[in-house]
């Protein structure tokens, strides 16, 4: 491996130099060669069901009525997720970074961090086995009294496996990444404009206000779409707790699918056309998620200027 | 919240317009009152009750605030309600999983055998049995937990010196050159590789480079090294970045060569950073069920070869024992089992925070704030 640079002896001079540098270099060169390797792999292994006649995909209808369905559902899972982390997020965060008394705060922060270690299997058996059970009659009163709203249509489901389910517990699985990441951006915001603000009589609320978001707002973006790319390719979670089936617009009936869990649950059994179809969906997701992560760099080094701490 | 400059007095000019010290601990009460006697109305129950405490407790404190101190330290003390209340909204998950894990995993953790057997020769047969004549259930962990270490140690070995290199790349070297962009642009792109494509890729690159069906442990590694390095080469990027240039300049000052200021002073300064990144690295992939369900199969007994044979590990394990139990009549030694493999995993998982904060702590530098 690349690794020895590391344990080369003292006296190594220029040449420990060269080697450290070539090592770096390398192992930049690595992922940009491993992240070709799999566009690639997806592309090639994907162009069977592209260019497959529309009556040989499954569903009979062709590549792109089997997944848009699909798509709108990972989409939807995923808006809920980030809908309801977000805000608590940043919250927790800055609880954590400028409400919570200085002796507390590491110790919040590992509780939040024990958040993230959290395997998504166990988040997915939790959602199944406690969430769902416990949440339906919620859905029902949804379903009675906010029913007119095509969101909230009745009948609701009486397992509570619905999308709305699958994507509360996305935003628990997204929630101590966004806080981590910006619990480390609040903490980093200049000391000296803190202090400006609060000399200049600002209540703690407006120098958080004025100083401390306008810092971390890029920090804030790049968090969320972390969050983001973690709850669209999220498989788990969403295979475990989605009793899943067509798209509906009812986030509380069964119904709807993403699909990392449609790859999960299908690609084992899967064979011939199939498998190629469903690493077409996975190309699909990877350009998602590539969207997504292009929006989030612009508007990050639309925003750099304004953050350089150094 | 409402410190006073002057000792508790009488109201004085300065004091004016303040709320009294004992204010939050009057609406407190209030609020408790208030919320205990509308869901006597409506049916109590522990939740509802801290929750329409909490909201009472912000609009009554916030309102009284409003018409004694003015709108902006109504607006101050909204927002320290509201910040406190997102973070024990926070807390609710935490603590249902972690207690749905305990009492669902406790019986199956205290089993005699769980941590030291293996599923070998466990079938559907057994547990029908150990149901019907109430005897203890048999099967256990060990070889999806001996699976799991393997597999994880070797992600970890690959990941993290070229995650680590790379972030010394991007911030010691690359100087903003296309490259470097380039890199961190795409390394932005692999977080964002969903798991289970990261799995179809290793799948694939061995099946092309070994063979045909190639399932290893050591095939899932990889799989887990894509979705590691990026979190590694992001976390101590960043933590690379806010080492003060002035260590750097002092040290080439002294004529230290790059690649010793490097080794000796900047990763000292952000290995606490690197090691908790890492830790969130390792706490992402150790419970990844999809890469390792589609490069390293599932076995039921104890393979020590990441290099050949199917492997098991905890997550797979957990996966398949709730959906396909062994016994599809009788699930519930198979449930069992699988909170049981949870609370190991997530032990395992807190050991590893709580090692790599330990380790944080030895290795950082003396704080400079």
């Amino acid at each position: 491996m690349t690794t020895n640079s590391l344990t080369t002896s003292q006296g190594a001079g220029r040449a420990g130099d060269k080697v450290f540098s070539g090592a770096a270099l390398a192992a930049g060169c690595l992922i940009l060669a491993v992240l070709f390797g799999v566009a690639l792999f997806l592309v090639v292994q994907a162009l069977p069901a592209l260019v497959a006649q529309p009556e040989q995909i499954q569903g009979g209808q062709g590549f792109f009525a089997y997944i848009w369905p699909i798509v709108i559902g990972t989409l939807i899972a995923a808006i809920i997720a980030l809908v309801i982390a977000t805000p608590i997020s940043i919250g927790v965060a800055l609880f954590i970074s400028h409400f919570a008394p200085r002796q507390l705060a590491s110790g919040l922060g590992y509780v939040i961090d024990l958040l993230a270690a959290i395997p998504s299997v166990v988040y997915g058996a939790w959602g199944a086995a406690f969430l769902a059970k416990e949440i339906s009659p919620a859905y029902g009163w949804l379903a009675n009294n906010l029913g007119w709203i095509p969101i909230f249509q009745g009948p609701a489901s009486a397992t509570g496996k619905t999308i709305l389910t699958a994507g509360i517990v996305l935003s628990v699985m997204v929630l101590p990444i966004i806080t981590s990441l910006s619990r480390e951006i609040f903490l980093q915001t200049p000391k000296l404009h803190e202090e400006a603000a609060l000399a200049l009589g600002a209540t703690r609320w407006e120098m958080i206000k004025m100083a401390v978001l306008p810092f971390a707002r890029p920090g804030i973006i790049s968090a969320v779409m972390l969050g983001l790319g973690r709850a669209l390719g999220e498989t788990m979670a969403v295979a475990l707790v989605l009793s899943s089936g067509v798209l509906t617009a009812s986030l509380i009936q069964s119904g709807n699918q993403t699909i990392a869990a449609e790859i999960a649950l299908n690609f084992p059994e899967a064979g011939g056309l199939k498998v190629n179809t469903l690493i077409a969906a996975g190309l699909v997701l990877f350009v998602i998620t590539l969207a997504v992560n292009m929006i989030a760099r612009w508007i990050i080094t639309r925003h750099k200027e304004f953050s350089g701490a150094n | 919240m409402t410190s006073t400059l002057t000792p508790p007095r009488k109201r004085s000019a300065l004091t004016k317009g303040q709320l009294p010290k004992f204010a939050p601990l009057v609406v407190v009460a209030v609020a408790l009152v208030l919320a205990a006697a509308i869901l006597a109305l409506i049916g109590f129950n522990a939740l509802g009750w801290g929750i329409l405490s909490a909201i009472l407790f912000t609009i009554g404190l916030v309102t009284w605030s409003g018409l004694v101190e003015g709108s902006r330290k109504a607006k101050d003390k909204l927002a320290t309600c509201l910040v406190v209340g997102a973070f024990l909204v926070a807390l609710l998950p935490l603590v249902s999983v972690i207690w749905t894990v305990l009492v669902n995993g406790i019986p199956g953790l205290l089993t005699p055998g769980f941590l030291t057997t293996s599923m070998n020769g466990v079938t559907g047969t057994t547990d029908n049995r150990s149901v019907e004549e109430g005897t203890r259930v048999l099967g256990g962990v060990y070889h999806a937990l001996l699976g799991t270490i393997q597999i994880t140690v070797l992600a970890t070995v690959i990941s993290v010196p070229v995650g680590l290199l790379t972030a010394i790349y991007l911030v010691e070297y690359g100087n903003d050159r296309p490259l470097a962009r380039a890199i961190t642009f795409f390394v932005d792109v692999m977080t964002g590789i969903p798991s289970i494509v990261a799995g179809l890729f290793a799948a694939a690159f061995f099946f092309a480079i070994v063979g045909p069906g190639t399932k290893t442990g050591a095939v899932a590694a990889v799989a887990l090294s894509v979705l590691m390095i990026p979190v590694v080469v992001r976390s101590s990027e960043e933590m690379l970045k806010i080492v003060p240039n002035e260590l750097r300049e002092a040290s080439y000052a002294l004529g230290v060569r790059k690649w010793r200021t490097i080794v000796r002073v900047v990763i000292p300064t952000a290995i606490s950073g690197i090691a908790s990144g890492v830790t969130l690295a390792i706490a992402r992939v150790i419970g990844e069920t999809a890469p390792i369900l589609v490069t390293a199969g599932f076995a039921t007994s104890i393979n020590n070869n990441v290099f050949s044979g199917w492997m098991a590990s905890l997550p797979t394990f957990i996966y398949t024992q709730i959906l396909n139990p062994t016994s599809p009549s009788n699930p519930d030694p198979s449930n069992q089992r699988a909170w049981g493999a949870a609370l190991v995993l997530i032990i395992l998982v807190m050991l590893l925070n709580l090692g790599a904060r330990l380790i944080a702590r030895a290795f950082a530098p003396k704080a400079g704030r």
